[in-house]
């Protein structure tokens, strides 16, 4: 089994889904020739030709607009944009046309299309380059949303969202893309929409995270065990929305306390809704007030200091002592 | 995705099988066309061109440009003089029922009959018709139903369903959107070595100030996308001039700073906005790509049925385009081919206004509101998550049922 990097799984994902399916096609900036900045689309424009991996002019709006008519001409489009910071200059058709035009028209056009953009902090990048503002799209009506964290489960929900009948936004991780290598079979893998998977099995507390903020929690999972005899389960949520709630309703029962992990700023992010569905179906096992160690409210700082806003191993540890020490 | 697939959009599926069936139609050539090296640009000044401006009947109803006079049957005049009327008659017959408190608030499109018939007249079933809101006369012609229209405009989503047998969107309010849509389509059909299918889409001259316009127009005339953009300046974008939307004289003009064609049409002459539009869908079918139209019409009634022009435009103003009517000028043309005389004028009219008024039976009819499906066409498949939440809508219904509500 070969050892990829995310950046490489993903590839591997596009080409074998164009390979196996005429109707899937790439759009965006910089991803023919040039094989995308992150090069996510390597090779794809020498073996599938510019009919199919659409490089465009630069305007973002434009390609989700363009991408939504291709989807409901029937051709399945993978749209890149570049950095899930520029999807504002799309917010426009993401929300009027990409989300709604399956119940606008009753059902006779799906937008079976993806959004593929990188996300998140910790790449030393300039301003608008380092958010993390999935917590928008789940609030959507129409989309899913989902969060990669590694190589293989990285490729098999690329898999799972071009096959999806409904827009997908897919945010990858992009302080992942090269960070680690997993095994990464040949044969295609696909992973259901929707579900999480409980990673770490544990007993004291439940730890939930998603994307790049999985390896800072595991790592504390890790020194949690090494140095205070804890022994947490670790839950990697993949799916913001729909969300597992039942996963995570099931772990909290059983351990009754929770701490969740996200980079995204924290007022109405995914942490505030996955504990206001805790409250709703797991009150009564809860042993303490569920933490979230997140993103502050401000804008994402420049690089010289963002290794200060991201949630780190040894801040997870204390917020889980402190959950712990709750009577 | 076999042909019937793509093609037969023409059905409601809400859930879509096809999409599992994989193409066998997108070319998989893997055409690659070299960049071309970056060429000295200098050059002593720009020539930009001419920009046609086409009139073939004036507002007095006679042929001002004989050259361009389209060769149609009788039967064809009259029947695009029909279309003319029911368009005017089920805007006229709404507006009462909106005053009347039998319908919600809606775009009245007095003044551009003519302009919505000679924009969609070339366009085949198998076209792609992307509208704006005020787009009454193209919507009845490629047969939306009266009572469909009056659904939708009165909030029942029922009117948003698609006539059978054409590949019409659903128009989205906010002011040009949908034309990216549209330019996504064409995108889609010149990937498709089996279709010749065209795409048309209307907005107007306010839109024309929203960036994802500019945008769509630009990735069309990047793509050679086979797509026909009508921007219907009808003078105003609620309260403001269009002279206010713009620096230049003329929205056509726009079209030289994208590279693609355009023409400036007397929108409130029927004549020539069928021959203007036939030629760009003809460039667009044979691959010579987009095409911008520039109608210039007037809104001789309201921007919606909330608002009143009075404060913002003169009676003059409003005077001067009546003389400019779309509607009598075409009577007067067929009058002097002896197509037409006041008594026909009078049978149309009155056909129109029964017309109208069955569509607003059927209507009446069918005015009853399903509020158990709004969950329905959400997704495919619903996630649990919206199951749940669609139970306790169900439930708050029943209750309300109950309680006799």
């Amino acid at each position: 089994m070969p050892q990829l990097t995310m950046a490489e799984s993903l590839n591997l994902a596009l080409d074998q889904s164009m390979a196996a399916d005429d109707a899937v096609c790439v759009i965006g900036e910089d991803i023919g020739v040039n094989g995308g900045v992150f090069r996510i689309t390597k090779g794809l424009l020498e073996k599938y030709g510019e009919d199919r991996v659409i490089d465009t002019p630069l305007a973002e709006n434009g390609i989700i607009g363009a991408a939504v008519g291709m989807a409901i001409y029937g051709l399945k489009p993978v749209a890149e944009i570049q950095f899930s910071g520029f999807m504002m200059q799309a917010f426009d058709q993401i929300e009027q046309n990409m989300a709604r035009m399956r119940n606008r028209s009753r059902g006779r056009y799906p937008v079976p299309m993806v959004l593929r953009t990188p996300y998140g902090g910790g790449i030393r990048a300039v301003e608008h380059h380092s958010e993390s503002r999935e917590a928008y799209w789940a609030h959507t009506p129409g989309l899913k949303v989902v969060i990669p964290s590694g190589p293989r489960n990285a490729r098999s929900l690329l898999h799972a969202a071009i096959n999806d009948p409904d827009p997908v936004i897919f945010y990858e991780p992009k302080a992942v893309y090269r960070a680690f290598r997993e095994d990464v079979p040949d044969e295609p893998e696909s992973l259901e929409i929707g579900k999480a998977q409980v990673v770490r099995e544990g007993s004291d507390i439940t730890l939930i995270a998603y994307g790049a903020m999985m390896r800072p929690t595991l790592e504390a999972a890790e020194d949690l065990v090494d140095l205070h005899q804890v022994n947490a389960e670790v839950i990697d949520l993949l799916s913001i929305s729909p969300m597992d709630t039942q996963t995570l309703v099931d772990s909290v029962s059983k351990t009754g306390r929770c701490v969740i992990v996200h980079e995204g700023p924290r007022t109405c992010g995914v942490a505030a809704e996955i504990i206001a569905r805790l409250n709703e179906h797991a009150f009564e096992h809860l042993e303490a007030p569920i933490k979230r160690i997140t993103g502050y409210d401000i804008h994402f700082p420049f690089f010289q200091v963002e290794q200060h806003y991201l949630p780190d191993p040894d801040t997870i540890v204390e917020a889980v002592q402190q959950t712990l020490a709750y009577e | 995705m076999s042909k019937e697939t793509v093609h037969d959009r023409t059905k409601v599926t809400p859930s879509a099988p096809e999409l599992a069936v994989k193409s066998s139609h997108i070319p998989r050539r893997p055409k690659i066309t070299p960049p071309k090296p970056r060429k000295d640009i200098s050059t002593p000044t720009i020539a930009l061109g001419e920009i046609p401006n086409l009139q073939i009947l004036n507002e007095k109803g006679e042929i001002s440009d004989p050259s361009h006079e389209p060769n149609l049957e009788p039967a064809e005049l009259l029947r695009i003089y029909r279309a003319m009327v029911l368009t005017r008659k089920l805007d006229t017959r709404m507006l009462t029922m909106q005053r009347q408190g039998e319908m919600g608030t809606f775009a009245p499109g007095m003044g551009q009959e003519a302009t919505q018939i000679g924009q969609i007249y070339p366009l085949t079933k198998k076209d792609w018709f992307a509208p704006s809101y005020r787009s009454f006369g193209a919507q009845l012609w490629r047969g939306w139903t009266i009572e469909g229209l009056m659904l939708l405009w009165d909030g029942f989503s029922e009117g948003f369903e698609i006539p059978d047998g054409v590949n019409d969107l659903p128009f989205s309010i906010v002011i040009g959107s949908h034309v990216a849509t549209a330019t996504g389509v064409a995108m889609g059909i010149k990937r498709r070595d089996d279709d010749d299918a065209v795409v048309l889409t209307n907005f107007g001259d306010g839109a024309f100030s929203q960036g994802i316009v500019a945008e769509s127009l630009n990735f069309a005339a990047v793509d050679n996308a086979p797509i026909v953009f009508v921007c219907e300046n009808n003078g105003y974008a609620i309260s403001m001039p269009v002279q206010r939307q713009t620096g230049a004289d003329y929205l056509a003009g726009r079209s030289v700073g994208y590279g693609i064609p355009s023409m400036r049409v007397d929108g409130n002459d029927v004549l020539a906005m069928i021959v203007a539009t036939t030629d760009a869908v003809e460039r667009a079918r044979k691959g010579e790509g987009p095409t911008l139209l520039e109608a210039v019409t007037y809104r001789m009634s309201l921007h919606t049925t909330a608002d009143d022009p009075k404060v913002y435009r003169n009676e003059e103003e409003v005077e001067y385009w009546k003389t400019r009517c779309p509607l009598a000028r075409f009577e007067i043309y067929l009058k002097n081919k002896n197509l037409l005389d006041d008594a026909a004028i009078e049978r149309t009219a009155a056909e129109c206004e029964q017309e109208v008024i069955e569509g607003r039976e059927r209507f009446r009819g069918r005015a009853t509101a399903n509020p158990r499906e709004v969950f329905d066409s959400m997704y495919e498949k619903l996630p649990p998550e919206l199951e749940d939440q669609k139970r306790e809508y169900l439930s708050k219904l029943d209750r309300k049922n109950e309680e006799g509500h």
